[in-house]
């Protein structure tokens, strides 16, 4: 009468739940530290582009005429040497004033809604085109597939840049026309629009266009997932096509297409940099980092001191979108890491 | 082979005809026309209408896109148009009575001229840096080369240019600041006369080249290691070493050829995109380029040379993308087309 002892616990099935696939990834996700640096900067800077007030006190529209150009004297070092000559130096502002004496720190405080506004919206709206889009072509597949994916391929003979000129173009030029007088939809759109000092048609204007990517991709990821067990398996005890898209399929496919989101975010904060530089960007008097780079641009030679914070918070927001992206990629898709 | 580029050759007809079409109606979508203002002064209604009829503006869009096409003497009408099928891209409304085709030929060149070296650029750099990063996996090599990677990726030219002139001209005076060296007539159309080519032409190159092919460079690096780092994985590598091969003629003729597919992918579109110009470098560096009538004519409504400089681009997209394809064949034997 051997019988070995059992202890409870031994018998007892292990209390340790099963990490999800997702849960595992999040845990990759959180031991990178480039990848945790950039994901809290980004969130500071969605704070402080949400309460502006917590930075600074001052208007970044109101013009201080007796302030124009104004370069505080700590940015001495970085001027030419006969800066002496023609700049007004003063201590008003942190970081000077603009050519129009507005406060440079306020506006790149507030120019960060304008980038952060794109990166967010504008993701967001290609990520809902483009997934739908994409999921409904793969899950269908035959020829409705054929039909939709010759569509995407059509679009992708189209030049992007130009695409997005034409279509912001359209978009200022109705702004301009429809202020006042449109009623229904339209007017309301275009009121809105005016509200958010033209935001919305840029917003609308990038997502459009990088959806096709991630219809793509959706597709790809819907066609070697429709064929596994767990869909037929759905399928088997009665779900409907809307169910198993949205509850089976969904979930499996996001993380890819959130990656590949995330990497696409600097191309549309640099987009809207481009479209403030040839001024079908937001509408003034409205910062966006953009529009203050394209004002600095021009007074380069004199106030080098204007483009500077512009520029190193827009190439390190698109940096922190990048690191952020990689560390996504690394995480979600741990084969590509060795 | 040849059928399949022969096929190739002719799916290009209804993807540039789809864009003229697009990029024709939408361009006239957009309110105002050519010819509303003079200078800042509004010009009276009979006025204008009377030079759009002169242009064919009063003509249904279809039948203005009929015209643009195949002429207006195969429309049995009156007019100049000859059509795009003989090689007649109009005249600018923007710059009176010039021909496109004189206007592109002295911009375009300089475009090329530019992508070109950009491109050069790009490649020599990236891909012996990620080649490098990718061999010296995790040591100081890989993490400078993947860090200037990022970097370059994250910061746009339109901060990169202003930050170049700052540094290297106004600071320094190591470089000139703006304007191209080659002047017209060129070479085959678009090379730089040899009498041109001096140590000044390169120097006041430098910097846009610069400014245009950093990102390119950085794109071509990261996806060279991550491609390079797949490859050298792979059995047949393995087998490569067992067989006692130099480790120099595996990289090179084993791993490198493998892994430069994706790479290939990536250079076609950056071709199409540097050569037919980069508004931002040449306004910033004050080159007289292609790029500035990307974002002119729209503001203008300069139709002809809208119209001209979109079915250039898309065509040397489309081009550029059958070129990739021909290179998977070459890198790839495995690829066949028929």
């Amino acid at each position: 009468m051997a019988v070995a002892e059992l202890s409870p616990q031994e018998g007892a099935p292990e209390v340790r739940r099963e990490r999800s696939l997702f849960e595992e990834s999040l845990v990759r996700l959180f031991k990178n530290r480039v990848a945790v640096g950039s994901m809290i900067f980004i969130a500071l800077l969605v704070i402080v582009a949400i309460f502006p007030q917590l930075v600074t006190n001052a208007d970044p529209i109101r013009q201080d005429l007796l302030q124009t150009n104004a370069v505080p004297e700590w940015m001495l070092p970085i001027m030419p040497e006969n800066a002496e000559n023609y700049a007004k130096f003063s201590s008003e502002y942190v970081l000077g004033a603009d050519n129009l004496g507005r406060d440079l720190w306020a506006r790149t405080i507030y120019g960060a809604r304008v980038s952060l506004a794109v990166a967010f919206v504008a993701s967001a709206v290609s990520l809902i085109v483009g997934t739908v889009y994409g999921s409904i072509s793969g899950y269908l597949g035959g020829k409705v597939d054929n039909v939709m994916m010759r569509i995407v391929d059509f679009l992708y003979g189209f030049p992007f840049l130009i695409v997005v000129i034409l279509l912001q173009a359209y978009f200022k030029a109705l702004a301009r026309r429809g202020s006042g007088d449109v009623g229904g939809i339209g007017g309301t759109v275009v009121r809105l629009n005016n509200q958010m000092g033209g935001m919305l048609f840029l917003f609308i204007a990038i997502g459009l266009i990088n959806w096709l990517a991630l219809a793509r991709i959706a597709r790809g990821q819907v066609l070697s997932y429709k064929e596994k067990e767990f869909v037929e398996a759905a399928r088997s005890i009665g779900a409907s096509d809307t169910r198993i898209m949205f509850k089976h399929l969904l979930p499996n496919i996001m993380g890819p297409l959130i990656v590949a989101e995330t990497l696409a975010i600097p191309g549309y904060i640099f987009t809207e940099a481009f479209l403030s530089f040839i001024g079908l960007g937001v509408n003034p008097p409205t910062p966006s980092w953009g529009i203050m780079i394209s004002e600095a641009v021009q007074g380069l030679r004199s106030y080098p001191n204007q483009i500077i914070v512009p520029a190193v918070m827009l190439s390190v927001t698109t940096l922190a979108f990048n690191f952020l992206g990689d560390g996504l990629r690394d995480a979600f898709d741990p084969r590509l890491k060795e | 082979m040849i059928a399949y580029i022969i096929r190739r050759l002719l799916g290009f007809i209804p993807v540039l005809f789809g864009v003229a079409l697009f990029t024709f109606v939408m361009v006239r979508a957009i309110p105002g026309g050519p010819f509303d203002t003079v200078g800042d002064r509004e010009l009276p209604p009979a006025v204008v209408a009377n030079i759009e009829a002169k242009y064919h503006l009063d003509w249904p869009v279809w039948k203005q896109f009929a015209s643009y096409l195949v002429g207006d003497d195969i429309l049995g009408e009156e007019g100049i148009s000859k059509g795009l099928i003989r090689g007649d891209f109009g005249i600018s409304t923007q710059y009176r009575g010039q021909p496109v085709s004189e206007l592109l030929a002295t911009s375009f060149p300089v475009s090329a001229q530019l992508g070109l070296m950009a491109l050069l650029l790009a490649i020599l750099i990236g891909i012996p840096a990620g080649t490098i990063a990718a061999l010296k996996q995790n040591t100081w090599a890989d993490y400078t080369a993947t860090f200037f990677a990022v970097f370059f990726l994250s910061v746009p030219n339109l901060v990169l240019a202003p930050l170049l002139i700052w540094i290297f001209a106004l600071k320094l005076g190591w470089l000139p600041v703006a304007t191209w060296g080659a002047k017209p007539p060129f070479l085959l159309g678009f090379l730089p006369k040899p009498a041109d080519l001096n140590v000044d032409f390169f120097m006041r190159a430098a910097m846009p080249v610069f400014a245009l092919g950093t990102a390119s460079a950085a794109g071509i690096a990261r996806l060279t290691r991550g491609s390079l780092l797949q490859v050298i994985r792979e059995d047949y590598i393995r087998t490569a070493r067992a067989k006692g091969l130099k480790e120099r003629t595996i990289i090179v003729i084993h791993a490198l050829k493998n892994s430069l597919i994706p790479v290939v992918t990536i250079i076609g579109p950056q071709f199409a995109i540097l050569v037919t110009g980069t508004f931002v470098v040449e306004q910033i560096f004050g080159i007289n380029g292609m790029g500035k009538h990307f974002v002119q004519s729209i503001g203008n409504r300069d139709y002809p040379i809208l119209m001209a400089v979109t079915l250039i681009y898309s065509f040397i997209l489309i081009t550029a993308n059958l070129v990739v394809d021909i290179a998977y064949a070459v890198l790839d034997p495995r690829i066949r087309y028929d």
